[in-house]
């Protein structure tokens, strides 16, 4: 079963695109895409990199770790972007959380 | 990010970091490839809904696509960049080979959402389903209540059943979309209809006032809601958005009957979307079929589906506005809605060409809206069903 419907957003929550988001490199188009029922979304480029580290695994402070390194900036602005990001993500009903690890 | 697709090419607002896909006004007139495709794989249905979108001439089971000819549509759609699929029909478990066509579109790459009734699967088939990668679940609904939903459908047990599969469908970890058809006779469950949504733990419901074409409009006396009941209805649905942000999505289709401006409907003729029929024609519209004088090329042809999106003159009929005749010729608003519904003006008019009547422009909207408003208040409330002997009229008195 899939995680909790309604997710909020922190810096500790691992989030992770639900079965029927599929993130996708659109050949045609030349755009990455979100196939999702009857939606066809279009992130932009920061959006399509902070999705390829959600993971499940990772939580949204390591994801902001990782970009900040990356891109040499600021921690802290970034964790507020990616938040921000997956939020909007999460209550257009297109995130989920990964499940606590029982193992 | 949240409008229904169907749009083609290009990206977005660079503002939005998740814009939905859709055209830029530069590309306008190249049409490219729609995003989406609607698979009416069979007209065979043990429902027989008043409102069904079918034509009122369906086609029988042996004019269908064979399952290798289905496969083969599903790999040139794929090919020319169609990213998602909607098997419908009809009732697409209808056909056998509905688990091989799901897997055959997995393998191709496309997104793929069944649109069902529901009533004839069975827990096994809907899991082989899902393990043959079937993305998104939508299943109909005719009410809450199980006496008037099994009268609308014309199928007894139907609701149930249908109740049984969704829940299936969540078991099995599929979305699940809540199609329900509004019209008179059931408007009143409404908010009933939400709480059931929330209830069978749906992503998203789709509360579709009937439009009326084909069957619909067969039995537009029995369907047409009055004014006050479409104001209701709206009101509920803008109060359950508010309230169930996050939780539940809600489309909305209203009908277009009591506006003063008609809807850009299918986003603009050969625009942005295309279906195929059980026999294999590629149509601008799911109603296409009841314009006569039309003809519409067959994936049986020697044609490639891009070329008969592109070039077909089904297709270009009536693209743009060349076609247009006054008022829409010289309206402000004909890039806007296109002059709204080819189907709706021919049924209404006899001419696809004309003015949509549900504008307030065309001469034909003032007198239509009287016989709604009319047939609204009147006590007809038997139905005709739809079969493949065009229609029986339901037993039983009116009122």
């Amino acid at each position: 079963m899939a995680g909790p419907r309604h997710i909020s957003v922190s810096e500790t929550s691992r989030p992770v695109l639900p079965r029927h988001a599929k993130l996708k490199y659109d050949e045609t188009r030349k755009v990455w895409v979100i196939l999702a029922p009857e939606r066809v979304l279009a992130p932009d480029e920061i959006a399509v990199e902070v999705l390829q580290l959600c993971d499940g695994e990772r939580n949204v402070g390591e994801v902001s770790d990782q970009l900040a390194a990356k891109y040499a900036a600021p921690r802290e602005a970034i964790l507020a972007d990616v938040i921000v990001m997956l939020q909007d993500l999460a209550d257009k009903g297109f995130l989920t959380e990964a499940r606590e690890k029982t193992s | 990010m949240s409008d229904v697709l169907g749009n083609p090419t290009i990206p977005p607002d660079a503002s939005d970091s998740l814009a939905v896909l859709e055209k830029s006004r530069s590309t306008a007139e190249t049409f490219g490839i729609p995003l989406a495709v609607l698979l009416e794989i069979t007209h065979r249905c043990p429902l027989q809904c008043p409102y069904c979108s079918n034509p009122v001439e369906l086609d029988r089971s042996g004019k269908e696509l064979t399952t290798e000819e289905w496969k083969k549509v599903l790999s040139e759609l794929a090919e020319i960049g169609v990213l998602q699929v909607h098997f419908s029909g009809g009732e697409p478990t209808a056909r056998k080979d509905l688990v091989e066509l799901v897997k055959h579109a997995s393998d191709v790459g496309l997104y793929t959402n069944l649109i069902t009734s529901a009533v004839l699967l069975t827990r096994e088939r809907l899991s082989e389903l899902a393990d043959a990668g079937l993305c998104h679940v939508q299943i109909s609904f005719q009410g809450v209540e199980e006496s008037l939903a099994d009268r609308v459908g014309g199928y007894k047990n139907g609701h149930r059943k249908k109740l049984e599969v969704a829940k299936w469908t969540r078991e099995l970890d599929l979305p699940l979309t809540v199609n329900a058809v509004m019209h008179r006779q059931n408007l009143h469950q409404l908010p009933d209809i939400i709480q059931m949504s929330i209830d069978l733990d749906a992503d998203r419901l789709e509360v579709a006032n009937v439009q009326y074409y084909g069957w619909a409009l067969k039995n537009r006396a029995a369907l047409m809601p009055t004014v006050a009941q479409l104001d209701e209805c709206t009101r509920i649905v803008e109060e359950a958005r508010e309230r169930l942000k996050g939780r539940l999505t809600i489309d909305y289709v209203v009908p277009d009957y009591y506006a003063l401006r008609p809807k850009k409907c299918m986003g603009g003729w050969g625009r942005q979307f295309f279906n195929i029929s059980p026999a294999g024609k590629v149509l601008p519209c799911h109603a296409a079929e009841s314009i006569t004088g039309l003809d519409f090329e067959s994936v049986r042809s020697n044609h490639s589906i891009a070329w008969i999106w592109q070039n077909s003159d089904a297709f270009n009929r009536y693209r743009g506005t060349g076609w247009m005749k006054e008022p829409c010729k010289s309206c402000e608003f004909r890039e806007i809605d296109f002059g709204g519904c080819r189907c709706q003006a021919f049924a209404l008019t006899g001419d696809a060409a004309n003015t949509d009547p549900a504008c307030a422009l065309s001469p034909l909207h003032e007198a239509i809206f009287k016989q709604a408003e009319r047939e609204a208040e009147g006590d007809t409330n038997r139905f005709v069903y739809r079969n493949f002997a065009g229609g029986t009229l339901e037993s039983g008195n009116d009122a």
